[in-house]
């Protein structure tokens, strides 16, 4: 547990935590993040702008981040082009399926007690959990 | 109004990813292993943002419509089906495979690292995947109900 960071953790925690109570004071939206993006994609969905907007201010972030000591650089992704393609596709689909992802389920949902969400949020963290350990521990990675 | 509303909460939000250290996919893969060198931190992040949003989300409940639209959209499903459950494992595989989840891979573009903006791309495209085939299956189904079924 050497790189275990909890104090910028329960603080960023409480900032994600902030942005989803003021989205809902504000417009009424929950702050699910794939269900925003997904309705910038459908055609059938009118209220596009505050959806581009809330995606804008996410890259906003770390560039004024950079600014103040927070620096992102490029993240270490999968070096295999083919599992890029492959896990953003199951990350597409899987959410629009599943109705929700780590913010729509895992803290929105969570935090309104629905079981849904709770069922939701248990089933993708166990997937992750055991994708991890076959990849990581299980095929000589 | 919208707009801003929506400017700002999603930059909040993202300080609150880049603060957390979530919006890096190394550190989320760190937690998921458990079986390796452990990094228990996401599960602090979710207790933070679960202890403010729901502490929130309680206080929301005695306002009648939010500040500038109609009316609160909370989601009013409660039934556990599989689409939910079978939605739920395609994503974890997809998260395992590459620590990213939808808010720390649009973060992302930010760095303009090519292999984000073609995760990203290939996220839309599963999303827009997803809802043709919905939209086939839907149109399939009202002409003959009983097909369906046999589409799994």
């Amino acid at each position: 547990m050497a790189n275990f960071t909890p104090l910028s953790a329960a603080i960023g925690g409480a900032l994600i935590g902030l942005a989803a109570v003021l989205l809902m004071l504000l417009t009424g939206r929950v702050a699910g993040i794939s269900g925003i993006f997904g309705g910038c994609l459908d055609f059938g969905v009118p209220d596009k702008g505050w959806r581009l907007a809330f995606i804008l201010g996410l890259i906003l972030a770390p560039l004024t981040g950079s600014l103040a000591g927070y620096a992102l650089t490029a993240p270490q992704m999968p070096t295999s082009w083919l599992t890029v393609v492959a896990a953003g596709l199951l990350v597409g689909f899987g959410t629009r399926l599943g109705s929700g992802c780590t913010s729509g389920h895992g803290i929105c949902g969570i935090a309104r007690l629905s079981w849904r969400s709770v069922t939701a949020t248990g089933v993708f963290m166990a997937t992750a959990v055991l994708v991890v350990a076959v990849t990581r521990h299980a095929i000589g990675g | 109004m919208m707009i801003a509303a929506g400017l700002l909460c999603g930059f909040v939000f993202g300080w609150g990813l880049l603060i957390s250290g979530m919006v890096q996919p190394a550190k989320v893969l760190a937690f998921l292993d458990l079986f390796g060198d452990w990094d228990p931190s996401l599960a602090v992040v979710m207790a933070a943002a679960l202890a403010v949003s729901g502490l929130g989300f309680r206080l929301l409940r005695r306002r009648e419509r939010p500040v500038i639209d109609g009316r609160f959209q909370w989601s009013t499903r409660t039934v556990i089906d599989k689409p939910l459950i079978g939605g739920a494992m395609l994503f974890g595989l997809g998260w395992g495979l590459a620590g990213l989840c939808p808010g720390p891979a649009l973060e992302n573009l930010a760095t303009l690292s090519p292999r984000v903006i073609v995760f990203v791309a290939a996220m839309a495209a599963g999303m827009a995947l997803h809802d043709l085939w919905r939209k086939q299956r839907l149109t399939v189904g009202l002409r003959t109900p009983a097909s369906e079924a046999a589409d799994g």
